[in-house]
């Protein structure tokens, strides 16, 4: 077990690094670093200016090594725009994101595995039509068009919750369902398809013979087992909601990393990009290793190989 | 030479009977619902991109300011010149619809075919070099998982400056992770069997291993990838052009449109909701159609 989490953690690691290398030389390719912090007003000494006083002129290799020995010691560089330290603004904004994905993946949880665990007793049935029907749909609305819809019905018409700000757990209601609702498909299949292995495996047989009642049976023997691919999954789908959130935040107005990500965009804020970016990443490679790890603690088999 | 009629040489009735594979798979495509709706909807989609030159009533770029905001045909204001209404510019929404589609269809399209040569490539490489090859190849799958999609598509467009080219470029670069996982995990189960053997003892090539035994066997899995993924490039453009990060105003993308409705959407909710629908129906019936084709070329694992 130390073994494959020490393995594991150097893998992490080793991905970290690398993303963060590509994003880096991604950004540096992709636009004038200089030119954009200069602004349009700026002239052609201005621009080289801010390309001495940066660094921007020196090769690539040389100014990524810059980069991240002082990211190392915890220094992403300053913003521009809002003159503070990177790090501050995005610690500072990261508990709005991170609260609205875990409401966002315990929608998602809730829906999707009564509806999985439904879909796999009565398997080919109406139940698991409507089920499936259900996770179809959900796949193909672009999130930010069904939240604009929950902002009309809940927001406007009924007047039920408020749609804009972080003040209350309220705020949150209406940006987790748009959040989340994306993931309950693919959490509902796996439910399904788990449920349906499980069900049909011997101890859930000898389980009926010896009279258990059928939800103990369904709850404590077969939904344990089945539901350890979704611990996995329900990771990926975290690190993922927590990328999308910005089409979220930024239609809520809700003043977390995805709207700050945006905000930055728009102000050409360099360093900004570049540390969200590596945020997001870096929750996503936290998340994927807690739950391998989580994993092959549940489920021995995993550690072996 | 005589022909046999003895009867132990003919082909017994069942066989005669037994229909062809073609036959199989055209029946089973008849009888699934998924993929008539899915197949239907979207030939009318692409009928409708296609035919926006000739059939639509107006030019989408054409503003007439004196009919801003005229309502659909269903509201009691609305009027059989504009059947879907008009937008902010008194641009004809029906015609910019039409258009719109040409916009998705064309962007998830392109997106598609680069991210499949990219993904179908290191996915094939993985899985039948394995070893190694494999272990660098999953190493770059992983990394890129790691790499927030629309985060880093947002930022990248918005250096470069978007247009439609860089949002195909941008996309079709990214989202090459589905195919590479598929891919690579079919590749491994083909690889072991037989006649992947047999061509090795027969000394093929392996370029012309790949070519001519592994990729025909891939290629149904492909292309329900491929489908699946042209819904969600349609759905990631679309995300794009709402941020304004995508298409760039005045096209008539469907985000777009979403996005420059989103200010009057409390009194004219049309204005969202029309192209809002048209998203999701375009979406769902290429889903549609995706999973149809799974069910109808391998019956045998669709849980």
């Amino acid at each position: 077990m130390l073994f494959y989490t020490l393995k594991r953690f150097g893998m992490a690691l080793l991905v970290l690094v690398t993303v963060s290398l590509v994003t880096f030389t991604l950004l540096r390719l992709s636009g004038d670093p200089a030119a954009a912090m200069a602004g349009e007003s700026a002239t052609e000494e201005d621009i080289e200016y801010v390309r001495k006083h940066f660094g921007f002129d020196k090769p690539l290799p040389v100014q990524y090594w810059a980069w991240a020995t002082k990211a190392l010691q915890g220094d992403f560089g300053r913003s521009v725009y809002l003159k503070r330290p990177v790090a501050q603004i995005v610690a500072e904004k990261a508990p709005v994101t991170m609260t609205l994905g875990a409401c966002a993946l315990l929608f998602a949880l809730v829906l999707s595995i009564p509806l999985g665990v439904l879909a796999a007793m009565r398997p080919n049935t109406i139940t698991d039509r409507t089920a499936l029907t259900i996770a179809l749909i959900g796949q193909a609305f672009p999130s930010f068009f069904f939240a604009l819809i929950l902002i009309l019905v809940f927001g406007v018409k009924l007047r039920m919750l408020p749609i804009t700000g972080s003040d209350t757990w309220l705020h949150f209601i209406l940006p987790s369902i748009a959040l989340g609702y994306y993931a309950t498909p693919a959490i509902m299949r796996v439910t399904r398809a788990g449920m349906l292995e499980v069900l049909g495996s011997d101890y859930i047989r000898t389980a009926k013979a010896k009279g258990l009642r059928p939800p103990v049976v369904l709850f404590k023997h077969a939904l344990r087992n089945a539901i350890i691919p979704v611990v996995s999954l329900s990771a990926v789908q975290l690190g993922f909601m927590l990328g999308g959130s910005i089409v979220i935040e930024q239609i809520f107005s809700l003043h977390g990393i995805g709207r700050l990500a945006w905000q930055s965009i728009q102000r050409s804020d360099f360093e900004m990009m570049q540390a969200i970016v590596l945020t997001v990443a870096c929750f996503y490679i936290a998340l994927t290793f807690l739950a391998d790890v989580l994993n092959a603690f549940l489920d021995p088999k995993i550690r072996v190989h | 030479m005589s022909i046999s009629t003895s009867p132990d040489k003919l082909p017994r009735a069942e066989e005669i009977l037994e229909p062809s594979p073609g036959a199989l798979l055209r029946r089973r495509a008849f009888k699934h619902y998924g993929f008539i709706i899915g197949g239907g909807v979207l030939a009318f989609i692409v009928l409708m991109a296609l035919t926006a030159p000739l059939l639509a009533p107006y030019d989408p770029y054409d503003q007439e300011l004196t009919e801003r905001f005229i309502p659909p045909i269903w509201h009691a204001k609305g009027e059989w010149a504009h059947p879907l209404g008009t937008d902010f510019y008194g641009r004809d929404y029906l015609s910019r619809t039409m258009y719109g589609a040409q916009v998705s269809l064309m962007i998830g399209f392109t997106v598609m075919l680069i991210s499949g040569v990219i993904g179908t490539a290191m996915g094939v490489a993985a899985g039948y070099f394995g070893g190694r090859v494999d272990m660098v190849i999953t190493f770059i799958i992983t990394t890129r998982l790691a790499m927030p999609v629309i985060l880093v598509a947002l930022v990248v467009v918005a250096l470069i400056g978007g247009s439609m080219e860089v949002v195909i470029l941008v996309l079709g670069f990214l989202i090459w992770d589905r195919f590479a996982v598929v891919m690579r995990s079919t590749t491994q189960q083909i690889r072991n069997l037989d006649y992947v053997a047999a061509a090795e003892a027969a000394g093929c090539s392996v370029f012309r291993l790949l070519l001519t035994e592994i990729l025909p066997n891939v290629v149904n899995v492909l292309i329900v990838v491929a489908t699946l993924e042209i819904a969600h490039a349609v759905l990631l453009e679309a995300a794009l052009s709402f941020l304004g990060l995508g298409v760039q105003p005045p096209t008539p993308s469907w985000g777009l449109m979403i996005s420059e409705g989103k200010g009057h959407m409390f009194f004219k909710p049309w204005v969202i909701s029309i192209p809002g629908f048209a998203l999701f129906a375009l979406v769902l019936c290429i889903n549609l159609l995706g999973d149809g084709i799974r069910d109808i070329t391998a019956p045998e694992n669709r849980n």
